[in-house]
């Protein structure tokens, strides 16, 4: 046995049988363990110092981490541990969930996607997440394992800053379910990263529209940004603009223009606060075009 | 803490037992501790793709997986492919093509290619492109990788890999 890698802080690797076993060890370890999966952040955040843990608690291995369910009356279930790849490639999302598999296939590489998860990339609580849009206009509601038993936590109220959500220790999120979209919906995720593919958004627009007859619109729009916010950024004014007024191509550029008066990026390494707010108009007016385009 | 663990795992068909840290890399494992340098680390960030080994058919970044998680998995590396007097078609098609100048990226082609050509035998130049978007090469600016990933899947095709 050698060369463990210097530069990963020492842990232990603990496999537990059942999830109840993962809940109580996290709880009793609270601060200094936490639930592991891919890994793909993980290791680098450890890597990299961010993280000291003396426990990884390894929980892809539990039942029905890996799964995924479609049923045409209650929705679509995803086991927190499938990999990228399988959400993206599953016919039944393609099909039914379309904007998820598309979102899932913008995050990084390939081989990242083999292990990386939408589960793990939503628990990151990353403002730049790439599938949190998607899930967050598609409804999606994480189950979660925890100390007290099973509960559910729906993403509109998950997350709290960077890095931090709703969870506590013991939790253990074990899948995120989503409801059968709306009749006649049209989503687009929109992604600009300084390449095409493998990279942080610099800004990401996610725009789910449907026809509602409960709006005056008789449309309803859920528009999420990313990276603009300390957390995934739900542009409510830009909602109720397309809520209100009869849609027309005026309409669509006070919406984008409203996405981008609501929203608060900073300047950090990858852009510009200025540059993100100017790209939140622009990739926001592009995303409802599309979305427009198809369902009215 | 930094408990060792016995783990199991198969590395190009043959089965290795060996007990490991945690904390240590399926990169380093499989280079260090199992002496099979054909896997070349680079950024250890999942970021350049050299370190791409192939576990259970589908290709992933060995330097973000610890060994202890590849317990109970099989792998392939690039010191499975081929010998220097029988390359892989996908090596003698790197040859030829002259996909390669330093070398150091080539492994994590190759082990990102090979599942890719079993899964898309007939691929297009774009799907080849975005095939490899996770892999850097600093030397070819990809152009001769693309002509030979082209060149082998036609030869790969006729042999049914």
């Amino acid at each position: 046995m050698n060369n463990a890698h210097p530069g990963l802080p020492e842990f232990d690797y603990i496999k537990p049988a059942t999830l109840a076993e993962a809940s109580q060890f996290l709880v009793q370890h609270e601060n200094e363990s936490r639930p592991f999966m891919g890994g793909t952040d993980i290791i680098v955040r450890m890597r990299d110092g961010f993280w000291k843990d003396k426990y990884l608690v390894e929980v892809k291995h539990l039942e029905g981490m890996t799964s995924i369910h479609f049923d045409p009356v209650k929705g679509l279930t995803i086991g927190a541990a499938t990999s990228m790849n399988n959400v993206a490639a599953h016919p039944d999302i393609q099909r039914y969930y379309p904007l998820l598999a598309e979102a899932a296939n913008s995050v990084a590489s390939y081989q990242l996607r083999n292990r990386a998860t939408v589960v793990g990339n939503i628990c990151n609580a990353s403002p730049a997440g790439d599938t949190t849009g998607a899930s967050m206009v598609l409804g999606g509601v994480l189950s979660v394992h925890g100390a007290g038993g099973l509960r559910t936590e729906p993403l509109t109220t998950f997350f709290l800053g960077p890095g931090k959500t709703v969870l506590k220790p013991g939790d253990i999120v074990t899948a995120i379910t989503f409801p059968i979209p709306p009749k006649g919906w049209a989503g687009k995720y929109i992604k600009l990263g300084r390449n095409a593919l493998s990279d942080l958004s610099i800004v990401g627009v996610t725009v789910l529209g449907y026809p509602d007859a409960a709006t005056k619109s008789g449309y309803r729009f859920h528009i999420v940004l990313a990276s603009v916010a300390p957390v995934p950024f739900v542009a409510a004014a830009a909602e109720a603009v397309l809520a209100e007024k009869t849609i027309s191509d005026d309409v669509l550029d006070a919406a984008a223009a409203a996405a981008m008066d609501g929203c608060k990026p900073i300047d950090d390494v990858r852009s510009s606060a200025r540059y993100r707010k100017l790209m939140v108009r622009n990739l926001t007016r592009k995303a409802l075009d599309e979305v427009w385009t198809k369902i009215k | 803490m930094n408990t060792p663990i016995n783990i199991k795992v198969k590395v190009n068909g043959k089965e290795y037992k060996r007990a490991v840290e945690p904390r240590l890399l399926l990169s380093d494992f499989l280079r260090h501790d199992l002496e099979l340098t054909g896997t070349h680390v680079g950024c250890e960030h999942g970021m350049c793709g050299a370190c791409t080994v192939i576990m259970d058919g589908v290709s992933v970044r060995s330097c973000l997986i610890f060994a202890v998680q590849a317990d109970g998995h099989e792998i392939e590396t690039a010191d499975g492919l081929g010998t220097e007097d029988a390359l892989h078609p996908l090596q003698q098609a790197f040859m030829e093509e002259h996909a390669l100048q330093c070398g150091f990226c080539t492994p994590g082609f190759l082990m990102t290619i090979i599942p890719f050509l079993r899964e898309n035998p007939n691929p297009t130049d774009e799907e080849i492109r975005t095939a490899i978007d996770g892999n850097l090469c600093r030397c070819t600016g990809y152009e001769n990788i693309v002509k030979a990933v082209k060149k082998a899947s036609v030869k790969m095709a006729g042999k049914a890999k």
